[in-house]
């Protein structure tokens, strides 16, 4: 039997008294890739951040079955790549120095790692265990194709470049779960592809759980194994291959969008 | 150049301050300087003022008094900050003028004690006396000492502060340690520049050495060896000129800070990439 690595339960939120999330209730099994879209301004960056905790929500939140200080523990171990992220400009960091505040604390990992026990889920990690942070941190540069970058300032790189070493940043916590809110927007094909790769990997040989928002619906019936679609409701969570089927659901989703996936397939 | 102004007490005691706080200054600094706090120590130094008015008034060691009131006053202003949201640049200008007030208030009110403004105001730092010093020195390394120990949250928080919870970092209560951090170091650095120029000390190798475009260890490094530089050459130059040491101290970091900007402008820290990129456009 799994766990569920993360359950909403009737959770909504509202921005000033406008609801922004209403009452959205799904649970991700863990070893789960759960693929969320959702038109501009359906929720899905809210609900991300009501999950993270950077947001007030009414409802429930559980992760691996936890709440309360449990789920605070959890929460760092959580791998978090932002639609936007909003650092200091002028901030004297490295690629590396970056990367590096993903390191979570022995102590702080070993605490996630005994609560996961606990509850009967597995989870294996990216890197191997002996291995020294910088050695780590190498590593996760080589898989977003950095390792060339390290030494230079963090706001020298481009777009797509920082968003790569955000992603990084991500793996390095050795995260259960990552919550990755389009994280590939602005970055090369190349490199898209080769996140893909990466998120595969992950998710089958390492079992970590991923919640993954992106409006590229080619890479989500590529990659994802469920699929949950929402504007501000929750219109559909369950297998990829159902959704994918309900015409009708695409046709809420984006009517182009349905139209540029019919027509790969029917190629 | 000979040395014997070190065989004088006065002048050793002088160095060693200086020497510690100007460490103090530039890693404290450099993370207010970051989070766009720079005026936060002036703020704090106007509001020492007040302490150490309070504890000549009371006939206590005004040095405690300083500290009580600049503490408590950087707590007071951070929690009143977010309950209130009042912005960063009103809550110094309120913290300032306050602290400042309240020091002149008790001087008047106590015609009786003379308090030597200048040297409050100007920095005074060869007249440093033993428990000073030895104060000083206390205080700077608690705060060295505590300062390395939280590195890695203050990095990661100064960096991104909503990544940062995430992260498991208690953001609120490392912010009130930080700040109070940041106010012990600023009644440390009084004697050395006075209250109207710390905010040199704390600002100006920082900027300095961010600009040189490192990571930020090499950062905090070039910045504190900026700091003690300048202070080191300023003292023994103001002695041998008989100039004022504070102002010697900071048009020094002046100085530094304006060479680094010509040097960046004539591309002296461009990257290796900026290099290449020019090499290859010339052999075109
Ligand atoms: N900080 C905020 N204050 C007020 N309203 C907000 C705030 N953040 C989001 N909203 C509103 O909440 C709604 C949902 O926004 P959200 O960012 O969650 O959408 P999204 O699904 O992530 O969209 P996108 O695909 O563009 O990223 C929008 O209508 C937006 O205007
Ligand atoms: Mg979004």
């Amino acid at each position: 039997m799994s766990m569920n690595a993360l359950d909403v339960e009737n959770v909504s939120v509202s921005h000033n008294g406008v609801l922004a999330v209403n009452k959205i209730s799904f649970s991700v099994q863990e070893g789960d890739l759960l693929g969320i879209v959702g038109p501009n301004g359906a929720g899905k960056t809210t609900l991300f951040r009501a999950i993270l905790g950077l947001q007030s929500y009414q409802g429930k939140i559980k992760l691996f079955g936890y709440e309360g200080n449990q789920y605070t523990t959890l929460l760092s171990m959580i791998g978090y790549v932002p639609q936007k992220v909003n650092f200091e400009p002028n901030f004297p960091a490295t690629v590396f120095d970056v990367v590096a505040m993903g390191i979570l604390s022995r102590k702080k990992l070993a605490k996630g790692a005994a609560l996961i026990q606990s509850c009967g889920c597995c989870w294996n990690r990216i890197f191997q265990t002996s291995s020294k942070d910088s050695e780590k941190i190498e590593e996760a540069l080589k898989i977003v194709g950095l390792e060339s970058f390290k030494d230079r300032r963090i706001s020298e790189l481009s777009g797509g470049e920082q968003q790569r070493a955000f992603i990084a940043k991500a793996l390095v916590k050795e995260p259960l779960l990552m919550i990755l809110d389009e994280p590939v927007t602005g970055v090369d094909m190349d490199v898209q592809n080769k996140f893909y790769s990466v998120l595969r990997k992950i998710n089958k040989e390492n079992k970590i759980t991923i919640v993954w928002s992106s409006h590229d619906l080619t890479a989500i019936s590529d990659l994802a194994t469920r699929v949950a679609c929402m504007n501000r409701d929750l219109f559909f969570h369950g297998e990829k291959e159902e959704f994918f089927a309900n015409k009708d659901l695409l046709k809420t989703y984006s009517e182009s969008a349905m139209q540029m996936h019919m027509h790969k397939h029917d190629m | 150049m000979n040395l014997d102004i070190l065989s004088y007490g006065f002048m050793q005691r002088a160095l060693l301050t200086g020497i510690m706080v100007s460490i103090t200054c530039s890693i404290i600094g450099l993370f207010l300087v970051l989070k766009r706090y720079s005026l936060f120590g002036d703020a704090l130094s106007h509001v020492a003022f007040g302490g150490i008015a309070l504890g000549y008034f009371l006939n206590i060691y005004p040095i405690w008094t300083a500290f009580a009131v600049s503490v408590s006053a950087a707590l007071g202003m951070t929690k009143l900050r977010k309950s209130t949201k009042i912005s960063g640049d009103a809550a110094i200008a309120v913290l300032l003028s306050s602290g400042f007030a309240m020091g002149v208030l008790l001087i008047s009110a106590s015609h009786g004690f003379t308090i030597d403004l200048f040297s409050f105001l100007f920095g005074s730092i060869l007249l440093t006396s033993m428990q000073d010093t030895l104060t000083i020195l206390a205080v700077s390394c608690g705060v060295i000492v505590t300062l390395i120990a939280i590195r890695k949250p203050m990095i990661h928080f100064t960096f991104d502060e909503e990544q940062a919870k995430v992260h498991g970092i208690p953001i609120e209560k490392l912010n009130y340690l930080f700040v109070a951090l940041a106010a012990v170091t600023v009644i440390a650095t009084m004697r050395l520049v006075g209250i109207l120029l710390i905010s040199a000390l704390i600002v100006l190798p920082n900027i300095t050495s961010i600009m040189m475009g490192k990571g930020f260890k090499k950062t905090m490094m070039i910045s504190i060896s900026l700091s003690v530089t300048a202070v080191v050459a300023g003292i023994t130059t103001s002695y041998y000129f008989n100039l004022a040491p504070s102002g010697t101290i900071v048009m020094l970091m002046v100085a530094m800070f304006v060479g680094t900007l010509i040097a960046k402008h004539a591309g002296l820290f461009s990257t290796k990439i900026l290099t290449n990129e020019n090499n290859s456009l010339s052999s075109n």
